[in-house]
């Protein structure tokens, strides 16, 4: 039997399946194993579709042997794939890593729950990335929410409640208004499958459910994408979450979001409703930019460290937009490569972060002074993915700022504007970094670490992985590259 | 538009109101089981559309029967497809009500000004 073809709904139901059996892991370490090594086969699943993909093959998968319209469909293309590497590759990476921070926040007893919670958030973001049908997509989008919710409000902060409350109220709202969309949509068109409903619009009688649709389906999404101004439940949700769980949610789950988003209306609404694109392109550019300044200066005077990380996601969630509202090859082409970078350099981010929190349990900048000298591996890690972040020649950060620069310059006089904007928020971006390279390095210690040396060897090592996949992928960026390339193709390729 | 047109989408009004009251409270209120009761009643103004719209007039559960031909059926998917909506929604708000528990473990109140005011 080929096992091949597969590969799409084993990618959702071995993480699915395989959390109730975690629960069951009550040894110590176990349910850690367990989990860890069903996300390494996650990745490696999602690596071999990818390979396959990005030598121009497709996966289509029916379920249950119903053919697609009918039937649910499962289906990776380029776009699919280079999301299921990046969801898969920080599942497996934070996982690998966890252990000796989840043993100080989470008690024993508790951990087989927290690691199955885990893998739930993991197959709901795989199912969304895979799924080709409208409203299966919901379904695992809020599978992904509700495990998500768990894990954010599993850890020992008491101010994870207040937090994790608001972003289920709004991440609720969301997934409803996205509900709402679809009923609109179904109820024209008659079906849910993306690639059908598609070919059907066209034929409706009356265009108006439909623009009302694309309205909800496009705030709902950017409500679970946290994009500018819709990102308020972001930061406290990202600062006192467990340390591991913001690697995790930080690296992957806002831009499964923005993949449903651009992808929804790429595929459904761009080619059949007149003027959509210039309405898509008026509504985004504006919010991105705002998102990249506002965030961006925000972040300057952020005195938490992992706040300031969280409040520069949503000024990267801006540049990812702000590429894809340019709704050309390049354009697309840069905000792909920035989902894959970024996820790089605010996973590496955070990890570095994790290492910190070993010894040091208040995580405000004044606490930190001098850390690097007790933990000099971390800070040079934390300075590696900074380096990302801001764009530096030579690490992962530069290849997507570049090209998102080439792309604006297509745009004429505006590019230059916009290209102004980037340098701008470019700079703040060393300006918050640097901040926290300062306390890091050249501040008198005001707190002594409550541990000697660096952070367990598990943690650091992981670390530094994903720090040198930075400099990486900075020096070799093809194959994050051709993938996204071959999703931008498939985009603009549907709006012809 | 006339009034029977007006009135022939009764339900759809019906959604559109309920759905605003939902999220006026969720927005509005400060305590917390009162958004989610805004939440939930939001929620159910979209079971409210969706069932709505698989109704056909005359329809009937669509089994087909010896004998019998020409029947009407509503339509079943968006009648499936709420009943997992409606699922999901309840899960929401178990974990919303759990989460609200907690709250008021670690804080002494569920009134949201007051938990800002006690960080």
């Amino acid at each position: 039997m080929d096992l091949t073809i597969h590969l799409p709904v084993l990618q959702v139901i071995v993480p699915m399946l395989a959390a109730p059996f975690v629960l069951l892991l009550k040894p110590r370490g176990l349910a850690w194993a367990g989990a860890t090594s069903v996300a390494l086969l996650s990745f490696c699943i999602a690596l071999s579709m990818a390979v396959t993909v990005a030598g121009g093959g497709h996966f289509s998968y029916d379920m249950g042997g119903w053919p697609a319209p009918y039937g649910i469909e499962l289906s990776v293309g380029a776009f699919s794939a280079l999301l299921l590497l990046i969801v898969t590759g920080a599942g497996a990476l934070s996982l690998l890593a966890a252990r000796p921070s989840v043993d100080q926040q989470i008690e024993q007893e508790r951990q087989p729950l927290f690691y199955a919670a885990w893998l739930l958030v993991l197959a709901g973001l795989v199912g969304i990335t895979v799924s080709a049908d409208a409203f299966n997509i919901f379904v695992f989008m809020e599978i992904s929410s509700l495990a998500s919710y768990v894990l954010i409000a599993g850890g020992p902060d008491r101010r994870a409640l207040p937090a994790v409350f608001k972003y289920l109220i709004m991440g609720t709202i969301g997934a409803t208004f996205y509900l709402i969309g679809v009923g609109l949509v179904y109820m024209m068109t008659g079906t849910l499958n993306l690639a059908d409903m598609e070919a059907r619009i066209g034929g409706v009688t009356d265009i108006n459910p439909i623009l009302v649709a694309a309205g909800f389906i496009t705030i709902g999404l950017a409500l679970k994408a946290a994009v500018f101004p819709l990102h308020v439940w972001l930061p406290n949700a990202y600062t006192h979450a467990p340390h591991m769980v913001t690697v995790f949610l930080a690296a992957c789950a806002t831009k499964v979001a923005i993949y449903v988003l651009i992808r929804f209306d790429f595929f459904v609404f761009q080619a059949n409703l007149p003027g959509h694109q210039l309405q898509f392109s008026l509504f985004l550019l504006p919010l991105a930019l705002l998102g990249i300044l506002v965030a961006s200066s925000v972040a300057m005077f952020e005195g938490h460290l992992k706040r300031l990380l969280a409040v520069s996601s949503v000024a990267q969630i801006g540049y990812i937009m702000l590429g894809a509202s340019f709704l050309t090859q390049a354009g697309l082409l840069a905000s792909f490569a920035h989902m894959f970078n970024h996820a790089l350099a605010k996973g590496g981010l955070f990890l570095a972060v994790a290492c910190l929190a070993i010894h040091y349990r208040d995580l405000r900048l004044d606490q930190l002074a001098g850390a690097a000298r007790s933990m000099p591996l971390t800070a040079a890690a934390f300075v590696v993915c900074g380096l990302s972040l801001i764009g530096i020649p030579g690490t992962a950060g530069f290849i997507s700022k570049w090209l998102l620069i080439g792309a604006a310059l297509e745009r004429g006089f505006l590019g230059f504007v916009l290209v102004a904007i980037i340098l701008v928020s470019s700079l703040m971006a060393l300006v918050y970094i640097w901040r926290v390279v300062e306390t890091l390095y050249f501040k008198p210690a005001v707190v002594e670490a409550q541990g000697p040396g660096e952070a367990p060897l598990q943690l650091l090592l992981v670390t530094w992985v994903v720090a040198l996949a930075n400099i990486g992928f900075g020096l070799f960026p093809q194959f994050p590259l051709a993938l996204s390339s071959a999703a931008a193709e498939l985009l603009l390729g549907h709006t012809l | 538009m006339n009034l029977l047109e007006l009135l022939g989408y009764f339900n759809y009004w019906v959604f559109a109101i309920v759905l605003s009251v939902g999220l006026y409270t969720v927005i509005a209120k400060v305590n917390l089981v009162k958004k989610l009761i805004g939440l939930s009643i939001f929620q159910s103004a979209v079971f409210l559309m969706y069932i709505t719209m698989d109704k056909v007039e005359g329809g009937t559960a669509p089994i087909i029967q010896k004998g019998v031909e020409n029947q009407v059926f509503s339509n079943p998917l968006p009648q499936v497809l709420i009943l997992t909506a409606i699922v999901v929604g309840v899960s929401t708000l178990a974990l919303g009500l759990a989460i609200v528990v907690r709250i008021s473990e670690c804080y002494g109140t569920i009134e949201e000004d007051e938990i800002l005011d006690a960080d």
